[in-house]
């Protein structure tokens, strides 16, 4: 039964629902930014590595700067030159998405790992460099349970959830967003209407680079302050999960992306819990909750889903 | 030039250029990559020792190399031959551990045969829920991925660990052992290289001499007329993804039978990450992978030498990513080798 208390602790403890909220916006800008491409037609494995890259290049220049608002400026940059670079080798080149992918996420582990010592003078981790300070709300009551939860929130969070409305707004509500998912749908026929499937597919992969480094941003400067090596640490993947959980929708994919935020955030409450007394050996266990969510999730509720038609297809004039 | 001979010039011109690419980010913090490079392949093949350590990491190289490989051409993409191989090595280090009355003619294969079938159990898992639900592969396996790195960190610790320090296993019976080609200095040079080898000839006959192969490759090359023809696509990913399930767990379990005699929590180290690359770089041929695993092992054992001259070995991540940007993007090399000449899509 002392597993019941624990349980029922973490769910009475505010700090767990800013937790699962903090947990949950890398997954929500890296799912949004897969939602973007993906409704074009194009596979991007590569968010994971875009996010690492993010990190990495917010925290830089924060160092660099002062400034943690202008280093997310940077990684934004620079997550929109990797999704170029997909962009580039997957429409252009009608390359294999999942495989240009790939060789993105290399390139963020060895750029980052290698760029480590120069900048930061040792390997592994850096020192705290800076992050954005929470944004406090005044308008709940002092040391109430709302206040205690979300009363002091990153702002990224803020900007997380606005960029769901706006991914929405973009998609379902306007000429663009119409364009985008008939590319997605049958570039043929979109290509026969007039539309120009390369551009409507480069805005949808660079609007992902954008998104995923915000993602790895969050990560760093947003959350913590430095940067570890592969700080990411599959995040990018779990985020692939979320938006196809969401059915390659915003709004879905928001959803998704709570919940895994809700798994993540549950795991390491449960195991740093004072009811539990959780043997530091048996903490990897603990470890494994999110992703068997995930896979139980992405088992039980794919069938309810349905990818873009010409998704992972490259197009030919 | 006809595709055979693309095959082999694609992925030489790519690993030129990213060679060319890497010397560029090294000059940028301020090295020389004349030295570097030196460094590098003295590294891998300036002494006995050197030559013995690049078969050592060739071996698990070849075998994930295979798995992947053998996964895309029944058209599925195994990302989690990094899994695989730790579930293999670290079921058949439980079994190894406890044949001692079993003399070696019985060990060795079988120990062999329970990685290869916990590898392939942990494979089929993504096969079967692509088969039943259409849950893709891309992130089934990646979460059975981080699933198996954590159960193997918690099991080096608590059931199976023993010692101090570094976290690992008991020591495997010596009847399980595999007896070593040679030894070179206090380095065993492992016969692992030579079950690899088999494999790679093995799955090489298996996919062009045999109905099942034709069938799989059938399946990856068009599944809708695939299943017209008469083919069970269901029956036949979960059996590819088993297969290359047991190619991964096999590269795990040769780890622990002819290296390090123990499981280790870091015993995959990225191996089945490299895989994708190397089955890229040997175009998912069989024979091409043995040569992408041995560019790949001596990459590897190289960049130790390199991190000496002062170039951290991250730069081989850079090498590699690079190769398999332009291996994705066949056509960017094509293009630059033929110049305006317009390319044909394959």
């Amino acid at each position: 039964m002392r597993i019941l208390t624990a349980i029922w602790e973490i769910f009475t403890n505010p700090a767990f629902y800013k937790l699962t909220l903090t947990a949950a916006t890398p997954f929500i800008f890296a799912s949004l930014g897969g939602v973007f491409s993906e409704i074009t037609g194009v596979v991007n494995i590569a968010l994971e590595g875009i996010m690492l890259m993010g990190a990495f290049v917010s925290i830089v220049f924060t160092a660099v700067t002062g400034n943690p608002w202008i280093g997310v400026l940077f990684a934004m940059f620079v997550g929109l030159g990797m999704a170029w670079l997909h962009a580039w080798a997957s429409i252009k080149w009608r390359g294999n998405q999942i495989v240009s992918g790939t060789a993105l996420i290399l390139l963020a582990q060895g750029v980052t790992g290698f760029l480590m010592e120069p900048i930061f003078g040792r390997p592994g981790q850096t020192d705290i460099v800076g992050k954005i300070p929470e944004l406090r709300i005044p308008l709940f009551m002092k040391n109430s349970f709302l206040a205690q939860s979300i009363g002091e929130l990153s702002p990224m969070i803020y900007i997380a959830f606005g960029c769901v409305a706006l991914a929405w707004f973009i998609i379902y509500k306007t000429k663009l967003g119409l364009r985008m998912r008939a590319v997605g749908e049958n570039p043929e026929a979109a290509d026969t209407l007039g539309v120009n499937v390369y551009m409507i597919r480069y805005f949808g992969v660079l609007m992902s680079g954008i998104m995923a480094s915000l993602g790895g941003a969050f990560l760093s400067v947003g959350e913590v302050g430095n940067f570890r090596e592969l700080m990411t640490g599959g995040r990018g993947f779990i985020a692939l999960a979320a938006m196809i959980l969401g059915n390659w929708n915003p709004i879905g994919a928001m959803w998704a992306s709570l919940l895994f935020g809700f798994s993540e955030a549950f795991a390491n409450q449960l195991q740093s819990s004072p009811i539990l007394h959780v043997a530091s050996s048996s903490k990897p266990l603990f470890n494994m909750f999110p992703f068997i969510v995930t896979l139980i999730v992405i088992a039980g509720f794919i069938g309810k889903t349905r990818s873009p038609a010409a998704d992972g297809v490259p197009y030919e004039k | 030039m006809n595709s055979k001979v693309w095959a082999f010039v694609v992925p030489i011109v790519s690993v030129i250029i990213a060679l060319l690419i890497s010397s560029v980010v090294i000059l940028l913090i301020g090295q020389n990559p004349i030295v570097a490079y030196t460094a590098l392949f003295k590294g891998a093949f300036g002494s006995k020792l050197a030559i013995a350590s690049v078969i050592i990491k060739t071996t698990p190289l070849i075998l994930t190399g295979l798995a992947v490989g053998f996964g895309f051409r029944a058209g599925l993409f195994n990302i989690g031959a990094e899994g695989q191989m730790v579930i293999g090595a670290m079921v058949a280090t439980a079994f190894a551990i406890n044949v001692a009355w079993m003399p070696a003619v019985f060990a060795i294969p079988l120990t062999m045969v329970v990685g290869m079938v916990a590898g392939a159990g942990y494979a089929a898992i993504s096969g079967f829920l692509k088969a039943k639900t259409g849950a893709h592969e891309v992130v089934t396996t990646i979460m059975l991925n981080w699933i198996a790195e954590y159960l193997s960190s918690y099991v080096v610790t608590v059931p199976m660990g023993v010692g101090f320090g570094t976290p690992k296993s008991p020591e495997i019976a010596s009847s399980a052992k595999l007896p070593p080609l040679m030894t070179v200095q206090a380095t065993e040079l492992t016969s692992g290289i030579i079950v690899a080898v088999i494999a790679a000839i093995v799955i090489y006959i298996v996919l062009e001499k045999t109905t099942k192969g034709y069938e799989l490759k059938g399946t990856g090359f068009n599944p809708y007329a695939a299943e017209y023809g008469g083919v069970k696509i269901s029956q036949n990913v979960v059996l590819a993804m088993a297969i290359s399930g047991a190619l991964a767990g096999l590269a795990g379990t040769l780890e622990v039978m002819g290296v390090h005699h123990r499981f280790l929590g870091t015993l995959s180290g990225g191996k089945g990450f490299d895989g994708i690359s190397i089955a890229l770089i040997g175009q998912n041929n069989p024979i091409g992978i043995i040569f992408a695993a041995l560019l790949m092992g001596s990459l590897r054992t190289g960049s130790n030498e390199m991190q000496f001259a002062g170039v951290p070995k991250h730069i081989i991540l850079i090498v590699q990513a690079v190769i398999i940007f332009l291996v994705a993007a066949d056509r960017i090399v094509r293009t630059m080798l033929i110049r305006k000449k317009k390319v044909k899509p394959s």
